[in-house]
Formats: C-alpha cells, sequence, structure tokens
C-alpha cells in the first residue's frame, strides 16, 4: 500500500462518476423493489385484518385466516436455527482458530460447506424427505422441516461467520496470546463478540432464506394446515402456503399476496430482534471493559 | 392387529393422505368437515403430485392416494380406484384474443407448429405462443391423449407446470394459447382474469357439459387404495364417495360423480 | 508453579473446545456426504441401467415420449449456466455500485435503512419473485421483442439477478465495513482522494468479502429453482438469443418430480447429482483460484 504511488492528480471526475453510479445503482434496486413490494401490498393489503392472523384456514386457504400456519412456520425457524446456529458458528471458529489453515481436514471440511451451498433447495427436500422423514423416522413434522432447512442455511453462517472472523485485525490474536488468554478464552471473549455483527448479518439472511423456502418443505415438513399441537406434527409453512395460494388455488392470489407481506412483516421482527440483541450484547461489552 | 380392527377403534385413528396437489385442496377441506362430526379421528393431507399418491398407496405409507388421472394399466394390478369427481380440460385464451373456437385438427396443427400465427385460425397476424405442461401432469396425458399426439410431436414454445402457472402466461402473454382444468379457468374467469375458455370442436367447456359427457376431454379426480385399507380409512373413504361432499366438490370447481 | 498450572488447565480447555468444535466442523462438512449419499442411492438405478451416457449423448429430453423416449441433458446443463452467469453479471455491478454508494458516499442512516431492506428482501419467497416476473418483466420483454415468448432466458436471469442482488449487496457493504478504518485513513493521509481510496485501497481489501457474496449468489442462482420454473419457458433447447426459452436442471426437478415414475424419478435424482457436479467444479475452480492469488494465506 505503501509504495503505491501517490497521485496528486485531481480525482474529482472519478470521485463524482462513483458517487453517481452508486445512487443510480442503489436508487435503481429500491425503486424494483419498491415496485415488487407496492404489487404485494396493492393486492394484500385490503384483505389484512386481526381476523387474518387468529383464524384458521378456510376454503383452501381464500378464506379465514393463517394462524396455524403461522405457528408453524415459528416452530420450523426455531428448529433451523436451533441446530443451525450452533453448529454453523462452531464449524467456522474451527476453522478460522482451531485447525491450521490450508491443513487436508480444514479443506475437507471447506469445501463440503461449500458444496452445501451449491445444492439446489429442491434436492434438500428429496434428502430431507428420504434422511429425516422416512430413515430417522421424523415423518412429515416441523422437526423434519427445521431440520432439512438447517442443512441449507448452514453454509450461508459458516461462510459468514468466517468472513467476519478472518476479517478482525490480524494483530488480535498474538496480542491476547502475549497476554497468556488461552485459545478458548480469546475466542469467546474477544474474537467472537468482535465479529458479531458479521455473525448476525449471516443469520439474519439465514432468517430470510429459511422463511422464503418453499421447495426444501413442500416434501418434509408438509402441507397440514391444521394448528400443529407437537414438533412432530406436520405443519404448512408460510412460504408452502403462499404457493400452494399462487399456482394451486384459483382465485388464490389476492391471498397469497396478503400472506406474503405477513412474511415480509415477520422476516421484518426476527431481523429488528437480531440486531437489537447484538446491539445490546455490544453495549454491555464496552461498558462492562 | 385383528383386535385393534374390531370394536371402538373402527372410526378413530390418524389416516394418511398424499398425493395430487389438484385433489389435495378438496380432501383436505372434507377432512376438516369429517374430523368435526367424528372426534379422536385425525387426517393427514400431504400435497406432493400424483405419481406420489400412487407409490405411497403402494408402499402403505399412505391410507389414501390422490391421483389426478385415471390409473394405468399396471397400476390397477396393485390399486384400486374411486372416482372423487370429475374434471375436464380446455384450451385457454388471453380475453382480448379474437379467437372464439378452434376445432381438433386447428389444435393439433398449433401444437405440431403447422399453423404458427393467430390469423390462419381467424385472430390477428401475430405468432402464436404454445404453452405446454410438463411432462408427467395428467393434464397434459388427456390432452394429447385427445389430440392423438405423441409427447415428442409437440412443438411448444413454453411449458409450464401448474394450471395457474398457464394462466398466468397467458395474462402475461395474450399470443399464448394453453390448456388448463376447466374448473380452474371458470374460477379465474369468474374472478376478472382477463382469460376466455375456447369452443373446443364445438363443444363449449363448461362444468354442465363435464357432468353430462358431452365435452371431450375430460378426467377423474381419484382416491385410490392399495391391498389393504384400515377401517378407519375406510369410514373416510365412504364418506368422500357419499353425496355429502358434493357441496365441497362443487366450491372447488369440481363435477361431483353421483 | 501457579501460573504453569494455568497454563496446563487452559491448554487443557482450549483441547476440549477444539474437539467439540471439531465434532461440529466435521458434522458440518460431513453432511454433504449424508446428501450425496441418499441421492446416489435415489439416481442408482438409472446408473445402473447405463442411463449416464444418455444424458450426455442424447439430443433431446423427453422421457415420457412412447415413441422416441431421450434423456439428453446437454441443454439444461447450458440453460442452468447462462441463466446464471446472466443473473451474476446484471446483479454485480449493481449491488457493488450500491454498496459502495451506501458505504462511502450516503448519510449511515441511509446506509442502515437501506441494509434492513436488503435483509428484508432476501426473505421473499420466490414464488412471489417469479409471480412478479411473469407478470412485470415478461410484458416488459414482449414490448422489447414482440412476437417472443417472453418467458425466456432474459427474463429468468433479470428475475434471478433481483432474488441474489440483496446477497450480493450485502456482503459487499459488509466487506467494505470490515476494511480496517486505519487503513482508509492511512490511505488519505498520503493524499489520495476518496474516490481512489475505493478503487485502490478498500475494494482490494475487500475483494475476499465480495467474492463470498458472488459465489453465495452463484450457488443461489445456480440452484434456484420456483422462480426460474415460472419465468424461464422451459424449453429444453440451446437458446439462439437471450429473448428464448431455456430449461435449468432445477426446473426440470421441480416440474417433474412430483410426478414421474420410478424410472424416470431415478433419473431426476441423476440430474440432481449432475448439478452437485457442477457446483463441486465451480467451488474447486474458485478454492484454487483463491489459493493461487494469495498462496501465503495457506499457512495462516
Amino acid at each position: 500500500m505503501i509504495t503505491h504511488p501517490i497521485r496528486r492528480s485531481p480525482s474529482k471526475g472519478l470521485d463524482l462518476a462513483i458517487a453517481l453510479a452508486g445512487a443510480f445503482a442503489a436508487l435503481l434496486s429500491f425503486f424494483l423493489f419498491g415496485w415488487l413490494v407496492w404489487d404485494l401490498v396493492r393486492l394484500g393489503l385490503p384483505k389484512l385484518s386481526w381476523s387474518f392472523f387468529s383464524g384458521e384456514v378456510e376454503d383452501a386457504g381464500r378464506g379465514g385466516g393463517i394462524a396455524p400456519i403461522l405457528v408453524s412456520t415459528l416452530g420450523i425457524l426455531a428448529c433451523c436455527l436451533g441446530l443451525a446456529i450452533p453448529l454453523g458458528t462452531g464449524c467456522a471458529i474451527w476453522l478460522s482458530e482451531f485447525v491450521r489453515r490450508g491443513s487436508a481436514w480444514a479443506r475437507l471440511v471447506a469445501s463440503g460447506v461449500d458444496l452445501l451451498a451449491g445444492v439446489p433447495s429442491i434436492v434438500f427436500g428429496l434428502f430431507g424427505m428420504v434422511f429425516f422423514a422416512q430413515t430417522l423416522g421424523l415423518g412429515f413434522s416441523i422437526l423434519s422441516g427445521g431440520l432439512t432447512l438447517a442443512c441449507m442455511i448452514l453454509p450461508l453462517l459458516v461462510r459468514t461467520t468466517l468472513t467476519a472472523l478472518e476479517s478482525l485485525p490480524a494483530d488480535l490474536r498474538p496480542a491476547a496470546a502475549g497476554l497468556g488468554l488461552s485459545k478458548t478464552t480469546t475466542t469467546f471473549r474477544l474474537l467472537l463478540p468482535a465479529a458479531l455483527p458479521g455473525i448476525v448479518i449471516g443469520i439474519t439472511l439465514g432468517v430470510g432464506r429459511a422463511l422464503s423456502e418453499t421447495a426444501a418443505l413442500l416434501f418434509t415438513s408438509g402441507y397440514s394446515t391444521r394448528m400443529p399441537e407437537s414438533f412432530s406434527d406436520s405443519g404448512r409453512a408460510l412460504s408452502v402456503h403462499i404457493y400452494d395460494l399462487a399456482l394451486n388455488v384459483a382465485n388464490g392470489s389476492a391471498m397469497a399476496s396478503s400472506s406474503a407481506l405477513v412474511l415480509l412483516a415477520l422476516i421484518l421482527l426476527v431481523n429488528s430482534a437480531a440486531v437489537a440483541l447484538s446491539e445490546h450484547w455490544l453495549r454491555r461489552r464496552s461498558s462492562a471493559s | 392387529m385383528l383386535l385393534a380392527g374390531c370394536g371402538e377403534k373402527e372410526s378413530s385413528g390418524t389416516i394418511m393422505v398424499t398425493g395430487s396437489s389438484t385433489v389435495a385442496p378438496i380432501v383436505a377441506d372434507a377432512a376438516k368437515e369429517y374430523e368435526a362430526s367424528h372426534p379422536g379421528v385425525r387426517i393427514e393431507v400431504q400435497s406432493g403430485g400424483s405419481s406420489r399418491g400412487i407409490s405411497d398407496a403402494i408402499s402403505g405409507v399412505a391410507d389414501l392416494g390422490m391421483v389426478s388421472r385415471a390409473l394405468k394399466e399396471d397400476e390397477t394390478v396393485k390399486l384400486t380406484a374411486h372416482a372423487l369427481a370429475m374434471d375436464g380440460v380446455c384450451v385457454v385464451l388471453h380475453r382480448d384474443n379474437p379467437v372464439k373456437q378452434l376445432d381438433k385438427q386447428q389444435l393439433v396443427d398449433i401444437y405440431t407448429k403447422k399453423i404458427t400465427n393467430w390469423k390462419d385460425v381467424g385472430g390477428n397476424d401475430a405468432a402464436i405462443v404454445v404453452a405446454n405442461k410438463a411432462e408427467g401432469r395428467s393434464t397434459l396425458e388427456v390432452f394429447l391423449h385427445y389430440l392423438g399426439l405423441d409427447h415428442a410431436d409437440v412443438k411448444a414454445d413454453v411449458i409450464v407446470g401448474e394450471n395457474l402457472h398457464v394462466i398466468h402466461s397467458v395474462v402475461g402473454n395474450p399470443h399464448t394459447i394453453g390448456y388448463v382444468s376447466i374448473g380452474t379457468a371458470t374460477a379465474e374467469e369468474k374472478a376478472g382474469t382477463p382469460v376466455k375458455l375456447v369452443v373446443t370442436d364445438g363443444k363449449t367447456p363448461t362444468m354442465e357439459s363435464v357432468k353430462d359427457g358431452s365435452f371431450p376431454i375430460t378426467r377423474p379426480l381419484n382416491i385410490v387404495t392399495g391391498a389393504e385399507t384400515s377401517p378407519a380409512a375406510q369410514a373416510f373413504l365412504d364418506y368422500l364417495m357419499s353425496t355429502e361432499i358434493h357441496g365441497i366438490v362443487e366450491k372447488h370447481f369440481f363435477v361431483p360423480v353421483r | 508453579m501457579a501460573s504453569s498450572r494455568n497454563i496446563s488447565l487452559s491448554r487443557c480447555v482450549d483441547r476440549v473446545t477444539g474437539g467439540v468444535l471439531a465434532l461440529f466442523a466435521l458434522v458440518s462438512g460431513g453432511t454433504v456426504l449424508l446428501l450425496l449419499w441418499n441421492l446416489f442411492a435415489g439416481a442408482w438405478p438409472a446408473i445402473e441401467a447405463g442411463r449416464l451416457g444418455a444424458f450426455f449423448t442424447d439430443a433431446k429430453w423427453q422421457p415420457g415420449s412412447q415413441r422416441d423416449p431421450q434423456f439428453g441433458m446437454v441443454t439444461m446443463l447450458a440453460g442452468s449456466a447462462l441463466v446464471t452467469v446472466l443473473a451474476v453479471a446484471l446483479a454485480l455491478p449493481v449491488g457493488l455500485a450500491s454498496a459502495i454508494f451506501h458505504r462511502f458516499y450516503a448519510p449511515p442512516l441511509l446506509a442502515r435503512w437501506n441494509r434492513r431492506i436488503m435483509e428484508l428482501l432476501i426473505g421473499v419467497p420466490s414464488v412471489i419473485f417469479g409471480f412478479w416476473g411473469l407478470m412485470v418483466v415478461v410484458p416488459a420483454i414482449l414490448r422489447i421483442a414482440p412476437g417472443t415468448p417472453g418467458q425466456s432466458l432474459l427474463a429468468g436471469g433479470v428475475v434471478l439477478a433481483l432474488m441474489i442482488l440483496p446477497l450480493i449487496a450485502l456482503t459487499s457493504q459488509a466487506a467494505l465495513q470490515a476494511v480496517p478504518s486505519s487503513l482508509l485513513q492511512a490511505a488519505a493521509g498520503l493524499g489520495l482522494g476518496r474516490a481512489r481510496t475505493i478503487v485502490s485501497v478498500a475494494l482490494p481489501a475487500a475483494r475476499g468479502g465480495i467474492t463470498t457474496g458472488v459465489f453465495l449468489g452463484l450457488a443461489r442462482a445456480l440452484g434456484e429453482t420456483m422462480a426460474v420454473v415460472l419465468v424461464c419457458g422451459n424449453i429444453p433447447q440451446i437458446p439462439g438469443s437471450l429473448f428464448d426459452p431455456i430449461r435449468p436442471i432445477t426446473s426440470t426437478i421441480a416440474l417433474e418430480m412430483g410426478y414421474a415414475t420410478a424410472s424416470h424419478k431415478a433419473l431426476l435424482f441423476c440430474a440432481g447429482l449432475v448439478l452437485m457436479l457442477c457446483t463441486a467444479l465451480l467451488v474447486g475452480w474458485i478454492s484454487f483460484r483463491k489459493n493461487a492469488a494469495n498462496p501465503g494465506i495457506g499457512g495462516a
């Protein structure tokens, strides 16, 4: 960096070009997504009411509400994150801190995870159906669906956590070692809190991915619209409900849009909670030290 | 096993029904009614395609399978079909397309690309966009059987999966021709979607013409059973075959059979 | 004495932590083997019947034909590759430019809001994207190219680009955010302007994170099912132009799996295997390039 020739030539023009291109790109994406969401609001908002959230599914989804579907969705998400967060962060920490990079094992695990990232969601669905539902005997259940999704978002969590850990200042680790801190202490007290924003982004990405998944759930958590009583019951996820309404149920488009709006709200809620939590931790940590 | 089959067990327990996504909404609604009047019975309805209904009914994973077509010869060895409802398959066009009717030969020519412009069948001067269903869809089998075509003969511009995908394709591109379940087309047309059902070979596609058998392209919506049927599943099957569910069948825009 | 006991204790703790984490890592890395094994078992009937060769030698895909069944998959491989590359080519410039804008030019509040919106958009179910593509993108394409089917390579590329745009924008933004501010200050201290700092300091430093984002986007686009099936047209052919329909491999699995009988189902499992093989090649190529680009990093 230091050997880079210092150019005093005014880069104002380049600066302006980058600013304009960036602003245009930002506006473009904002505009396109605004359009998409506006279409959902236009179609879906009139159908939203309290009874939509509290009611049972009626007439194949053309009428009534989505209460059981919301419960199933949250159950699936809980199973998914309960498995994927410890596994994913654990794997990333191991890769980044506990194993020599470039060693055979590290490369094997890393390529295994990367390979998993490229598996199409529908293949996860087939795998979940065969392995979780049939081989492990979990049947069509919220648990089967959640575990299948956990496999699916695992690479996302590993990659984002790994990136967050790797982008920490390189002198942090030798400094901690110099102070006589154990690797465990360094990792959990120093590195993880510092990498938390990155990890939270990974988790929110994972939540979004899990909540929007359709193909992998159709074959695992199933189609039942009944209010689930336990994790071993079949329950229809919101995304599956939207898919069914949009492509299988004649005149289902409006209710599909309403359900999609609810899904967006749910993601907003989960993301806000995650961000608030991570900020809370950060503040507590900085006030404690 | 034998003991479980007698006495009060007869009408309780969990019944698994899997298969066709076309049939699933009907059975799911019927299951809800049935559960309300038969406490202790739980009916699990899982969608996922006709072939899943067939394989699950054969393997015993499901008590009842849902299949949106007539059984093939090799399937009737292991399974028994019980017709739940009838459905017709009709050609749909955009509302703004001036073509009102097509005969069988014109359809054959369009689907094999001997006719490629709407003006040759009385429409505007525009290229015809042919939408076909994906492999394995029973609407595809029924439609090709009616036209006397093999899969390899059809030259399509767009291949779609679900009935509503056809409708959305026609709405998205007004020069598209497609075919769907009459129930789906009627419901969407009534709801103001800009599509119309096309008179085929002089026959108007309606629920009535399917019912009286005058409409030429129809398919049964079946419930299939394997070698053994539990008493609980049999009781639910009897309910599905009764006149009590006619209201539900009609609400989903299909034609009751008895 | 006490300190040496502490050291041995902390070594012990480290060993336990390392062991537990290694177990987690092995499970994470091993999941793919479990998945491959299940896929392979599903595909075995077709492999046993010697159909694998037909995947690459048959010209067409018509497994349901009575008269002339064919199982060619080359057109679908091409379809998957083309639509994925097109999507990334469209999404990367927009995503990266928007990330740069939000990192270096926009006020922090706007950047925060942009991040929240992008996070939200990752959760829009693909069927909604597909539906919107069918209603908005396809008619727009018809206006540019009347007389075409509309559902096409271009429609698929645009819709997929939209879907992976948040992923690329967010990971790029996070990567740019992670560039140490000391580095940027040093660049400023050397008299580099904002634009020069971005181009010669920030972007090279953030390259790893941006590559991760692109890779995640590629993988997502390659594996995406429910949206492409609605807008690509699904004709298994090598497209002559952007306006011709194509059929990605995932579309075939999604369209036919629920309706396939035994031998056909095994073929679709094979298709899943073929897709995973492609991903494996992609992953291999990327990690090879990464290692070739900075060989020093392996020893850290």
